[in-house]
């Protein structure tokens, strides 16, 4: 057992570390720090960025763009990214139907789509959730019946992720009505473009537009367009959703997180001092710290355990990544929480825009750094939610570790 | 970075299971807690031919050369096995400070007999006033000739009751809580003017109340630099802690396979309790405390021996806190999920819930801890 990097890896966070410094815009970086909105065009600029160093896509095939770096070059250059407050790159193209069509579409679909995932061309979305459908997502009911070499589809998906933006959807439809839930199901890429498709904004408790929801009246797809083989979509949305947790634990960005926060604390005045010098208050960060710093650890051991298996990439899924996935999401709100803490009776006032096209250009009411910091407490919620909610991970946990 | 053991580790950690397997039933460990130190003497000679109770001394005093993560493996399977015997008293605290502060005479003399189960050790430092305070010692040490007279009163020696030699922390200058001005001691247990009160302790082990009116102690008993002897007593309890937590570790994850285990056999409804959702989601709360706790176990055992104190002593806080918290979430719901048979003296886990609730009070329990880090202010996850 040993804590220390090797040389190579101490060297290769210090290059990750500098190319942070250099090439992360600093409006952008600043939006992430403040926890104010981030548009269309900072993702896209940033991506681009990382896309032309070679490092849009590590986790991918050097085939098609991947860095060839094992699981500790990933995790340190994930760690490196999130601490220096880089915009987390979209996860729906990269992480997403990117590896899923790396692992399960032809060669056709692979030229045509993994080169504009990786440069942001495409902005894809991903159409799973639907109203009747969320943790019992094989329940879905959007179908589609194939005829004369297309689909027709037709239903509604929900809680798309910036939709609003999106080029291309994947899709998880249900393509025999006789079998049963999940083998009746297929993964269908659709373009945003075509008719009979509706996006429809849903207003979050934040304010915010993140998601949507997706109409689909009659839409007609290629039949090109279908993943696999028809009726399998089941066995990939399992692959993808083990990938989507890979990276759940977050911990660089916690960190960043609470620096944030100690930073404000010591602006912030309590009784005559710093909040940052207030004992109940110091104790209250400290507790979040050690809980950190445990996770920091658990997840280490998983990466270590993914680079000692040979050829492991540490993407397979693990019911580890569970663990992983409650702890990071309970760290990051129990920060939200600290943040509006310090905030304090300025976390009141409604002072951020609500569309991201507006611009707010009123005189701050109290401290110029609060307005963002109700809204993301508010918006945090959502983390324990998405990606299979915790409880789901706890039932996972205990059928897959436990065996109960 | 690596979390795996060695061929070598790996061989010491299934060595001390099988032992510990094959002797400590659960009724064994009753009829060893009524033999008259209350743990075996057998098996202490056991330890000692399997070479665990030098293990951390170097060859010459015929020991292992092991390092803290032998150490962390070897408690690790003291805690799943609920040991009662004083492994941490007097391999880890009383053969640490002789290790580490001893003379090269009193090395010789005492650790390789320590090695072959010959004698044990107790260190006799809390004090009544002291709570979690390291240096709060007002026990004195007056220099008389070529040596020193001790007095005073030391509480909570664990295994104090059967150790035949004392480390004994005392006074030599200063105020009752200054760093400075501590001289460490090695004492008889049948030395004139100590008296020792043994009893047993609420998860099982055994410790005693220590007095000493006038002991008189020569040169050669010093250990460390008389008066500067605090690092060294912050050193040793940091590996005390960290031994600690590994122990605690290996009780937890008892008292979680035992759990899951009841929960696949107890049945109600006609069904077995696993297949209850509230219970399943309970089950896997354990396990997220029990990885958290392992996670910061090995953070401690891998700091244990740094020589940067500062960093060494936040990584073990922050064990300890993380242990503290585990610990208690984990044996609750471990009491509580086996329902009324988790209450009584005849099940197994009981006794783990009562050994993880005790470690938390030894050296500074989670809350202490966090006082300490929140107090330092040093970012704890950086």
């Amino acid at each position: 057992m040993d804590l220390r990097f090797t040389p190579e890896e101490n060297t290769f966070r210090a290059e990750v570390r500098a190319f942070m410094r250099e090439r992360l815009p600093p409006a952008i970086r600043a939006k992430v720090v403040e926890g104010r909105h981030l548009v269309k065009e900072d993702l896209v600029t940033w991506q681009r960025i990382l896309n032309a160093r070679g490092w849009a896509v590590p986790h991918w095939p050097q085939q098609w763009g991947g860095t060839g770096w094992g699981p500790v070059e990933l995790y340190l250059f994930r760690d490196e990214m999130q601490q220096a407050q880089a915009p987390e790159p979209l996860p729906f193209g990269t992480s997403m139907v990117g590896p899923v069509i790396i692992a399960f579409g032809n060669d056709a679909q692979k030229k045509r789509f993994l080169p504009r995932i990786a440069n942001l061309d495409d902005w894809w979305c991903q159409g799973f959730s639907e109203p009747g459908a969320g943790s019992d997502l094989a329940s879905l009911k959007t179908s589609a019946k194939r005829a004369d070499g297309h689909y027709i589809v037709n239903g509604q998906k929900t809680w798309t992720t910036l939709a609003q933006y999106a080029d291309w959807i994947f899709c998880l439809v249900r393509t025999d009505p006789a079998a049963k839930k999940q083998e009746a199901i297929s993964f269908l890429l659709i373009d945003m473009k075509t008719p009979g498709i509706t996006v429809r904004p849903i207003q979050t408790i934040d304010g915010g537009h993140e998601v949507n929801e997706v109409f689909f009246d009659d839409v007609k797809v290629p039949a090109e367009n279908l993943i696999g083989q028809e009726n399998k979509g089941w066995d990939y949305a399992k692959f993808l959703l083990g990938n989507e947790r890979s990276g759940i634990a977050r911990v660089g960005i916690s960190k960043a997180r609470i620096r944030r926060l100690k930073e404000l604390a010591a602006l912030e005045q309590s009784g005559g001092k710093p909040l940052i010098a207030d004992e109940r208050f110091r104790a209250k960060i400290a507790a979040v710290e050690v809980e950190l710093k445990a996770l920091e650890m658990t997840q280490l051991r998983v990466v270590a355990a993914a680079a000692a298996e040979r050829g492991g990439n540490g993407n397979r899924p693990d019911p580890a990544s569970s663990i992983l996935k409650i702890k990071g999401s309970e760290i990051q709100q129990a920060i939200t929480e600290l943040l509006l803490e310090v905030v304090g009776p300025y976390a009141l006032p409604d002072q951020i825009p609500h569309d991201q096209s507006e611009r707010w250009n009123e005189p701050p009411i109290g401290p110029d750094w609060a307005g963002p910091l109700a809204p993301g407490y508010f918006n945090a919620r959502k983390i324990s939610i998405y990606g299979g909610s915790n409880e789901i991970q706890k039932n996972i946990i205990a059928k897959a570790i436990l065996g109960l | 970075m690596d979390f795996a053991l060695t061929d070598e580790q790996r061989l010491l950690q299934h060595s001390v299971e099988r032992l510990l397997a094959d002797h400590y039933a659960f009724e064994a460990r009753r009829r060893y807690m009524h033999e008259p130190r209350g743990w075996s003497l057998g098996l202490w000679k056991f330890y000692a031919e399997l070479g665990i109770l030098g293990l951390p001394f170097v060859e010459q005093y015929g020991g292992a050369g092991g390092g803290p993560v032998e150490t962390m493996i070897v408690m690790e399977e003291i805690g799943r096995a609920l040991v009662l015997e004083p492994y941490l008293a007097t391999v880890i605290l009383g053969g640490g400070l002789i290790r580490l502060g001893g003379s090269e005479k009193m090395r010789v003399a005492v650790l390789p007999k320590v090695a072959a189960g010959e004698l044990s050790l107790a260190f006799a430092h809390t004090e009544r006033q002291a709570r979690y305070n390291l240096a709060d010692v007002a026990a004195s040490a007056r220099r008389d000739g070529s040596g020193y007279r001790l007095d005073g009163i030391k509480s909570l020696v664990i295994h104090g009751d059967s150790a035949e030699k004392f480390i004994v922390s005392a006074r030599l200058a200063g105020e009752r809580n200054d760093r400075d001005g501590l001289g460490l001691f090695l004492v008889d247990a049948d030395a004139q003017g100590v008296s020792v009160r043994g009893y047993p302790t609420v998860d099982g082990l055994r410790a005693a109340e220590v007095t000493l009116a006038s002991v008189r102690v020569d040169d050669g008993a010093v250990i460390g630099e008389p008066g500067a002897t605090f690092p060294l007593i912050e050193r040793i309890a940091d590996e005390a802690m960290a031994a600690l937590c590994a122990e605690a570790v290996g009780a937890m994850a008892a008292m979680h396979a035992i759990t899951v285990d009841y929960m696949k056999t107890r049945k109600q409804f006609g069904v077995a309790i696993g297949s209850f959702q509230v219970l399943q989601h309970r089950a896997a709360e354990m396990l997220i405390a029990l990885e958290q706790a392992r996670s910061m176990a090995m953070l401690a055992t891998m700091m244990a021996a740094s020589d940067d104190a500062g960093e060494r002593r936040a990584a073990i806080s922050a064990a300890k806190v993380q242990i503290g918290r585990s610990g208690r979430s984990l044996g609750q719901a471990a009491i509580q999920i086996h329902g009324g048979i988790g209450m009584t003296m005849e099940a197994k886990i009981g006794h783990y819930f009562k050994r993880v609730t005790m470690i938390d009070t030894q050296f500074g329990d989670a809350d202490h801890h966090l006082g300490l880090l929140a107090a330092s202010g040093a970012p704890i996850a950086a």
